[in-house]
């Protein structure tokens, strides 16, 4: 059954954002940044929580989530260190994702190219 | 050639690749809900393994993001890109892929001022834009006397 909720929340998501590319002709930059920030401010204003119990990685594997994993991250390193928290909460809830997409991605540079785009 | 506000706009409609989002629009919800589900399942599998709720997300998150890097690396990202479009865009693969695509294709001006750089083209305003957000909400909270 979550399986149903994640495919419906999260392809719902992915159809809403294709309307929006075909609109606004927004570049990827612009929409990923979009969705990272939105994510944290719906995370802040407690509306991306329900969301997330409702269709779990529907809600969290959109970029929404990589937002909601930062704020959620920022919310407890507040409550654990005070001010400090504020800056390190975010990077550290990110930093697994990061990480691996760096990694991932320098290791894919040296080992392939992007080849002709005839 | 002079041309007046509605014939530039009439040429311009008829220059930038048109959308049809009739086909785009459901490629989009299939594919990234097909991602989400695939998502939900390796999360399922790795609280299986015994890991604790927070660990399984990032788990999924890092397994995704290899999946998009290895199909970036494969060529094939490109291709179920042009069909699915938002639909493997906005899922975590793809940032990946935003990291991993100029990662490659600048490897011609050099390890340093073109990977290095270039892999951040995209997912450096991500990362701005992401990190000033949580900082700032950060702030909000410790302002607001701590956290719930």
């Amino acid at each position: 059954m979550i399986y149903l909720k994640a495919f419906l929340v999260g392809g719902l998501i992915c159809a809403l954002s294709q309307i929006l590319i075909d609109r606004t002709r927004l570049t990827p930059a612009r929409i990923l940044s979009a969705y990272v920030v939105l994510g944290v401010a719906l995370t802040g204003l407690g509306l991306w929580e329900p969301v997330v119990r409702f269709a779990g990685c529907g809600a969290t594997v959109p970029l929404l989530g990589f937002g909601y994993a930062m704020a959620q991250g920022v919310r407890s390193a507040v409550a654990e260190s005070g001010l400090l928290g504020a800056f390190t909460g975010g990077l550290t809830a990110a930093a697994g994702g990061v990480a691996a997409a760096v990694f991932f991605s320098l290791l894919a540079a040296v080992f392939f190219s992007a080849g002709d785009r005839s | 050639m002079k041309l007046n506000r509605t014939e530039y706009r009439s040429l311009y409609q008829k220059a930038s690749p048109s959308s049809p989002s009739l086909r785009n629009v459901p490629a989009a919800f299939v594919t990234g809900g097909a991602i989400c589900a695939l998502g939900q399942a390796l999360k399922t599998l790795f609280l299986q393994a015994g890991l604790t709720e927070q660990s399984a997300a990032a788990a999924v998150s890092c397994a995704l993001i290899f999946l998009g890097v290895a199909l970036t690396a494969a060529r094939l990202f490109e291709k179920l890109a042009k069909w699915a479009g938002a639909g493997t865009l906005v899922p975590i693969t793809g940032f990946a892929n935003a990291i991993a695509a100029p990662a490659m294709e600048f490897k011609t001006e050099g390890f340093v001022l073109g990977t290095c750089v270039k892999m951040f083209s995209i997912a450096g305003p991500v990362l701005t834009f992401g990190i000033s957000a949580s900082v700032l909400y950060g702030l909000i909270l410790w302002l607001a006397g701590g956290a719930a």
